[in-house]
């Protein structure tokens, strides 16, 4: 019989303490208050004074208030009826489906030992150009995506979630406007994609501490399904948010503040979550997608700036496109060289021209006269902008490097693309 | 020494408070029984009868009134043959093996022998009856391409005498080969392995000198322009993106010294693995071995458990020492000490320590010049020569190299290579900003004509600011072709292709001959009507200096195209 405590000592922010014995560290609890039951997850023991954070938060809990210590860690159930389904930052169903508590596993597990990472050498397919041909998208990667509010982040993730061959998607959603998650439920369940989609969702108006939990749901089911030989896509929208709770709870919790009020250990906690992506050989993998929305479109803002010392690239979302300037995916060299023999050298060369386009364009606006040479780069970047950039184009890689093979041809001559003689003998468009 | 006990009292973070009984020593080790599990932590902080110990493991599950048990130990490394080609974690548990033992993950509580049980063929250097002191060596085993000394524990206090060593033959590791005793009487049995507290420097020779030999990295702008001695200290300080990591890879494989030790310290996985998968494929242009049979691999990623961390690059540090008194030039790099000072900040706060700049502890710069100050060159006391090089890279939050860590590092360490994202963003590799990086070391390359060549990267520059304002029409011929000269040094000479073969390494002898081409060239005055001719002739120059750089130094193209190189700008000569 576990036993029951009903004198909190004190309620701060959405930590209380209660006196009790033989309480282990980071063990849950269950609180029942006025409003209804609630967890709590121990965070310090101090002889027999124990803090809890609440994940309901700390309003309209009174001091009477029973707590009841489970004597387990914070779970999750893992099993192939999680697909389909939407839950919350506590692990509760979010849609009217049963509660699962089968085969429960522990959240926020050890790190992979990386003696046993292996070299990731597999692409993922977006169907996205801007992806698949520029900056493709690998495996076991773990990429974000910056970007500022008001830019079309969650509509890519949507797409991303849509289109990407992979088996499994988890979404995890942190902060999110209720319109985002009907739109993300919506749209993968009109695509027909939500039967392989498991979805974590904390609203903006969810209690803050449950905005902590969702990365290690969202990535301690998505380890399973990878070590079960699943190759699975986490989609974490957005970090930003994540990052702020850390920064609120920390500040409730009297830790000294680091930078612009973010906790010491911001580094860790995001690389925690991170280097959760990762290849098992011999099974399958887990790769990790985010969105950090940047305060002030400022990337040295201790958020992006931590992220990307973690992650392995970044993709730039800026007016509606992913700019193929300042994305870089560090490992898009693995898989690019074995994809098509004209992958490398065509990305290259069209992002050269890109180049030169920015440029005329900027002569263009500063009033110079156009040449020849800058008219014909201001129809390829029209027609690149349209055919490549543009967010809604689902193409296949192969018809994607065709494509971008054609564009070339509608507006040079083969001599002034810079590109290889045989690739041009072989892939020009007769 | 009594080992004490104790029983836990408070949990916050990766912080343990144990009520204690007996005597403990701050540092020591300690282990809390968790269920099946023994969870290593050293003594922080004493206050009273509790002491706090920083726990190297997750913490979830310890729960108050769990038994410690002291070690009456420093946290220490043990050092032997077998070290090299291995793969460690932080606290020298073996990678590989532990993935062995226990798959994927990192299960914690689990401490695993760090020297393989491997039998070694000894060959004593000393007979019974001879005086030992700590750290003098009284035989050896071949390890690899190396003599490797077996040595009398450092911490050997006074004067003992050897009472019996085997005889040459094959020993284990563990394996009992001399017994020693001293004036009191007092007996001891070692063997090939010691134990060595890792924030304790390794002493055992005879003085500290000045490093000045260079320790040659075949990267153009570092051997020419900002040098790094044997024994000396380096730092890499750069915003992500910009190449540190790189940079160290190369260093590591190209760097002229006997044993490179990589501390993996807070950064991805995925770079160590790298390493891991390409090391072994990869020769060693020095000996023609494997380049990992020189190599050491200390890793604590950044999703490893902080506390751990922290001791990494100490026992990286302590690792290189070792090596160091065997008369070896030790090359020792640190990626990154930002991420170090890090789980020190994060330590500080759980202390509830007053905090100074960035909530970073105030004992930040006494910490960083500690471990600086243990790279060094010494005499060692058979009369040889060993260094331990440091080069640690810095990761500035938001680039800005105003920040604390970045700025202790720079007090104490011999030459500053800063990276730039304007040069990374422009793809100038290595993106070694020349104008802000210094080197108190000297090259390979006579200072006074190095610094004639930064003039004119200097006034080159300069030039190209004002040009930025007044346009190319405001600027003078004269200027102009300084500009273009700087210009030219830069993509010429401090710009290196690391994909090129022949470009990515350049060795001493050609390093030379190029540089007195280039500044022959940058001291030259041509005839040379307008801008226009200028920065044609410039361009044309470049090219060909770009082309015979590509060019092995062993085919015939070589000589022909510095020869075409020379005789086109001697013929525009004034």
């Amino acid at each position: 019989m576990q036993k029951v405590y009903t004198k909190i000592e004190s309620i701060i922010g959405n930590i209380i303490t209660v006196r009790a014995e033989g309480v282990r560290n980071q063990d849950l609890a269950e609180i029942t208050t006025s409003q209804g039951k609630s967890y709590a997850n121990v965070i310090k023991l101090d002889g027999d004074l124990v803090s809890l954070q609440v994940f309901q938060g700390g309003q309209g809990v009174s001091t009477g208030d029973s707590v009841r210590f489970l004597g387990v860690p914070m779970r999750v159930s893992y099993s192939e009826d999680l697909l389909g389904r939407v839950f919350d930052g506590a692990g509760k169903p979010r849609d009217n489906g049963p509660e699962l508590t089968a085969n429960m596993v522990e959240i926020a597990g050890p790190s992979v030992n990386p003696a046993r990472r292996v070299l990731p050498d597999k692409m993922i397919r977006t169907g996205i150009p801007m992806i698949d041909v520029f900056n493709t998208l690998v495996e076991s990667q773990k990429l974000p995506i910056f970007s500022v509010s008001g830019e079309p982040y969650n509509e890519l993730l949507a797409r991303i979630a849509m289109q990407a061959e992979v088996d499994i998607i988890v979404l995890g959603g942190m902060g999110l406007k209720y319109d985002d998650y009907l739109f993300f439920r919506d749209t993968l369940e009109a695509s027909g994609a939500s039967s392989r989609t498991i979805m974590f969702i904390h609203t903006a108006s969810d209690p803050t501490v449950e905005c902590t939990l969702v990365p290690d749901l969202a990535l301690s089911v998505a380890e399973h399904f990878a070590l079960d030989g699943k190759r699975v896509l986490v989609l974490l929208t957005d970090m930003t948010n994540f990052c702020d709770a850390l920064k609120e709870m920390a500040i409730t919790m009297d830790q000294v503040p680091s930078n612009r009020g973010y906790p010491g250990d911001l580094y860790s906690s995001l690389a925690s979550r991170y280097e959760k992506a990762v290849d098992f050989e011999g099974a399958g993998s887990l790769t990790i997608l985010g969105v950090t929305t940047m305060p002030g479109d400022d990337v040295t803002h201790p958020i992006p700036d931590n992220t990307g010392y973690i992650t392995e690239g970044q993709y730039y979302l800026r007016n509606g496109h992913i700019e193929p300037f300042g994305s870089l995916s560090r490992l898009k060299q693995n898989v690019n060289k074995d994809t098509r023999d004209d992958h490398r050298s065509l990305m290259d060369g069209m992002i050269k021209l890109y180049s030169a386009y920015k440029d005329s364009m900027e002569k263009r606006s500063m009033g110079f006269m156009m040449s020849d040479w800058d008219e014909k780069l201001l129809k390829y970047g029209a027609l690149f902008e349209e055919k490549l950039m543009d967010l809604s184009v689902n193409i296949p890689l192969e018809e994607a490097l065709d494509l971008g093979w054609k564009i070339l041809s509608e507006c040079f001559e083969p001599n002034e693309t810079g590109l290889r003689s045989d690739l041009i003998s072989r892939y020009w468009p007769k | 020494m009594s080992v004490s006990k104790g029983r836990v009292t408070g949990v916050n973070g990766n912080m343990v408070n144990v009520e204690f009984t007996g005597n403990v020593i701050k540092n020591e080790v300690g282990f809390i029984h968790v269920g099946e599990s023994r969870l290593k932590g050293e003594i922080i902080r004493i206050t009273g009868s509790i002491a706090s110990l920083q726990v190297y493991e997750m913490t979830g599950g310890i729960k108050v009134g769990d038994e410690v048990e002291f070690t009456g130990e420093l946290l220490s490394v043990e050092l032997g043959p077998g070290l090299l080609s291995q793969v460690f974690d932080g606290l020298q548990n073996p990678l590989p093996e532990l993935a062995d033992k226990c798959g994927f993950f990192l299960e914690r509580g689990v401490y695993l022998n760090p020297l393989p049980d491997k039998k070694w063929q000894f060959t004593a250097s000393r007979k019974a009856g001879d005086k030992l002191r700590g750290g003098d060596s009284f035989g050896s085993v071949p390890e690899g391409l190396f003599t490797h000394l077996i040595f009398a524990p450092f911490s050997l206090q006074g004067e003992w005498t050897i009472a019996s060593i085997v005889p040459d033959g094959l020993y284990g590791v563990h394996e009992t080969i001399c017994t020693i005793e001293n004036a009191e009487g007092e007996k001891k049995e070692l063997s090939m392995a010691i134990t060595q507290p890792v924030k304790v420097a390794i002493e055992g020779y005879d003085e500290r000198v000045r490093p000045t030999e260079p320790m040659v990295t075949r990267i153009r702008i570092i051997d020419t322009f900002l040098p790094v001695a044997k024994g000396g200290t380096y730092c890499i300080p750069g915003p992500f993106g910009a190449g540190k990591t790189v940079l160290q890879h190369l260093t590591s494989k190209n760097a002229d010294v006997d044993i490179v030790i990589i501390a993996a310290c807070g950064e991805r996985a995925g770079e160590v693995v790298e390493v891991l998968k390409e090391f072994p494929e990869l020769t060693d242009p020095k000996t023609g071995r494997s380049l990992m049979e020189r190599t050491i691999i200390i890793c604590n990623t950044s999703s490893m458990p902080v506390a751990a961390r922290e001791a990494s690059v100490y026992t990286a540090v302590t690792m290189a020492e070792y090596y160091r008194n065997m008369g070896l030039d030790v090359l020792l790099l640190a990626d990154s000490t930002s991420r170090w000072a890090q789980a020190m900040r994060e330590m500080s706060g759980r202390l509830e320590e007053i905090p100074g700049d960035e909530a970073f502890p105030a004992y930040l710069e006494s910490r960083i010049a500690g471990f600086y100050e243990r790279a060094g060159k010494v005499r060692l006391r058979d009369g040889r020569y060993g260094s331990v090089t440091i080069g640690g890279t810095v990761s500035p939050a938001g680039g800005n190299f105003e920040e604390p860590v970045t700025q202790a590092t720079l007090k104490v360490v011999g030459a500053f290579h800063g990276l730039s994202r304007e040069r990374s963003d422009a793809r100038k590799y290595p993106a070694i900003d020349p104008l802000d990086s210094w080197s108190k070391y000297s090259g390979i390359i006579d200072k006074k004509l190095v610094d004639e060549a930064y003039g004119y990267l200097r006034r080159g520059h300069e030039v190209g600011e004002m040009m930025k304002v007044v346009g190319e029409e405001g600027t003078s011929l004269e200027d102009y072709i300084i500009y273009q000269k700087g210009e030219f040094l830069d993509s010429v000479y401090l710009q290196q292709n690391s994909f090129d073969p022949v470009d990515s390494v350049v060795p001493v002898e050609r390093q030379q001959e190029s540089f007195s081409i280039l500044h022959s060239i940058l001291e030259s005055s041509f005839s040379l009507s307008d801008k226009k001719e200028a920065r044609t002739f410039f361009n044309e120059l470049r090219q060909r200096f770009l082309d015979w750089n590509g060019t092995p130094s062993d085919s015939p193209d070589f000589l022909k195209r510095k020869d075409e190189l020379v005789s086109f700008y001697e013929g525009r000569r004034k």
